[in-house]
């Protein structure tokens, strides 16, 4: 039986007076690659945002409704946001590594929540970036500049740097839109690999990109989920019109 | 204010110069020489600068020698040792920076990260003031309030070391809080939602990731700071004592470089007045070599 990781019910949320999504019903499950399709605008990025409450950041953002992670509202007021975060790690459109070596980089995150030893966060150092595939091409690099590396080497970096503290869950929001076909299919390939130990959830322009590699697909149109359901299901037989015009690229 | 400006422009926008003219506008070709003027008129002021000071002021130098003039203890008027101007120069300077720095660092970091907008509005234009308040305004406000409050407090003259350091301290200000809230502002807002998204406080983002990347342009206001600290004149001349002595302490009088060539230009004549442009000669090499640290920076920076 699939364990239910988020559960996302009747959302709404409002940038200043522009309603941006109107009531949106989600499910999430544990270890499965969940992929949101739909054309620009249409509220992916912005529903992916409110799962690890980066929304907050906004100015005039308000929402309504519940998500809830393993069952708990992650938007009462016990919850302390640095611990959801830590829970649920976000990966970014653009490879954003900070500005200092790439050890630094990934151990950025178990520094913030305490760990000092040099020899745990040397330990979580390679760990990391060897899951995310990326330890053979940097391991003797450790203290170059992040940003000296190439673009999907540095997103890499980026996935490695959410997996040092450890989460529950991993937000992408299209973390391949900025790189080229071999950097994208490498992280495609990694991202396979690490549902096996996360529960990923992916924004993607890419309709291609979403039926390799995603287990569920949840298609927005216009602040709306038109519909979700099993990849595999949705591509090949859409239960709903506006799903086959999009996929089958009539509009988008 | 114009190394300000300078400082604020981020190497992302520069752009290429535009080589040349459109070919066949006669208009844009007259401009083009229009500006190349503009752009001459400065370096040749400047070329002329450097030609009066050094023809002036090496002659004497060498004359005097060397030795005597840098380390000599003593200046009268027959007399030229400046080594107690230049220690005067360095100390009131490392002690205006070391006050100045920190407060007007602290301050960037508020503006750019943690002030409400509504004292935003309020804080932003009077750095603005403060950098456009002539210089012997500030000097004035030292003399009447900081002044008063050293001799009431240590005793002595009041017109101090200490007066002139509080009165620099000041006045930098402007200058360093400008350019480090310029930096601190020019860091990709990626970087903060990166650090957030690690579960990172906003505090921990800002003094963890957002400062340090921004440490450069922090460290060129900095040298910008001691550039105006070393320079100052007028103000400095009105609070800081200045007996040619060697430095004995806070609270006792000191002269800078630039208040020694003030206080006795006016009467000047001969070897004595070739001995106060000499000094300039000093004073021009000390800011050569802050604005030369200024330019290693920035390119360090863009790289």
């Amino acid at each position: 039986m699939l364990n239910q990781k988020i559960k996302v019910r009747d959302l709404k949320l409002w940038y200043g007076k522009f309603e941006a999504l109107h009531g949106v019903d989600l499910d999430i499950y544990e270890n499965e690659i969940t992929a949101f399709i739909g054309p620009s605008g249409c509220g992916k990025s912005t529903l992916i945002k409110t799962l690890n409450r980066m929304n907050d950041l906004v100015e005039n953002c308000r929402i309504e409704g519940t998500v809830e992670l393993d069952g708990k509202d992650i938007y009462s007021k016990k919850v302390e946001l640095n611990d959801l975060r830590k829970r649920v790690g976000m990966v970014f459109q653009q490879p954003n590594p900070f500005p200092k070596s790439i050890y630094d980089n990934i151990a950025f995150g178990p520094r913030t929540h305490g760990i000092k030893k040099k020899s745990d966060l040397d330990e979580i150092v390679e760990r990391s970036l060897r899951q995310a595939a990326i330890w053979d091409e940097v391991k003797d690099y450790l203290d170059r500049n992040a940003l000296s590396i190439s673009g999907g080497q540095q997103q890499r970096i980026c996935i490695a740097r959410a997996l040092a503290v450890e989460p529950d869950v991993l937000l992408m929001d299209e973390p391949t839109s900025a790189l080229d076909p071999i950097s994208t299919a490498k992280i495609e390939e990694l991202v396979m690999e690490l549902k096996k130990d996360y529960t990923i959830v992916m924004v993607t322009h890419n309709m291609q990109q979403a039926s390799r590699i995603s287990d569920r697909t949840a298609f927005f149109l216009n602040g709306d989920i038109i519909e979700q359901d099993l990849t595999r299901q949705l591509f090949t037989k859409p239960k709903e019109e506006q799903t086959e015009n999009y996929i089958s690229g009539r509009f988008g | 204010m114009d190394n300000l400006r300078q400082g604020s422009i981020k190497e992302a926008h520069r752009r290429p110069p535009f080589k040349k003219a459109h070919k066949g506008n006669l208009i844009e070709k007259i401009m083009h020489g229009v500006f190349l003027l503009a752009a001459f008129t400065s370096i040749f002021s400047l070329v002329l600068i450097v030609i009066f000071i050094f023809t002036n002021g090496l002659p004497m130098m060498f004359e005097y020698g060397l030795t005597d003039f840098i380390f000599g203890q003593t200046w009268n008027r027959t007399t030229f040792g400046l080594l107690p101007m230049i220690l005067g120069s360095i100390l009131v300077t490392i002690g205006a920076v070391s006050i100045g720095v920190p407060i007007g660092v602290m301050t960037a970091i508020f503006m750019a990260e943690f002030c409400p907008k509504w004292l935003y509005e309020f804080l932003k234009p009077a750095v603005n003031l403060m950098a456009g308040i002539p210089s012997i305004v500030y000097g004035f406000f030292a003399l009447r309030i900081i002044v008063p409050q050293i001799r009431q407090l240590f005793g002595g003259p009041g017109n101090s070391m200490l007066a002139a350091i509080m009165l620099l301290a000041i006045m930098i200000l402007p200058t360093v809080i400008s350019l480090s809230e310029a930096a601190i502002r020019s860091v990709p807002r990626s970087y903060f939602s990166g650090s957030i998204a690690l579960g990172a406080s906003p505090e921990r983002s800002i003094f963890s990731v957002l400062v340090p990347a921004a440490k450069s342009g922090i460290f060129s206001s900095i040298v910008l700071g001691v550039g105006r600290a070393i320079g100052e004149t007028m103000a400095v001349v009105m609070v800081a004592g200045n007996q040619p002595l060697m430095p004995r302490g806070l609270t006792e009088g000191v002269r800078t470089l630039t208040t020694n060539i003030v206080m006795e230009m006016a009467y000047a004549s001969g070897q004595h007045r070739d001995a106060l442009v000499a000094t300039g000669v000093v004073l021009f090499i000390f800011i050569m070599i802050i604005n030369t640290t200024f330019l290693i920076m920035k390119n360090k920076e863009a790289k």
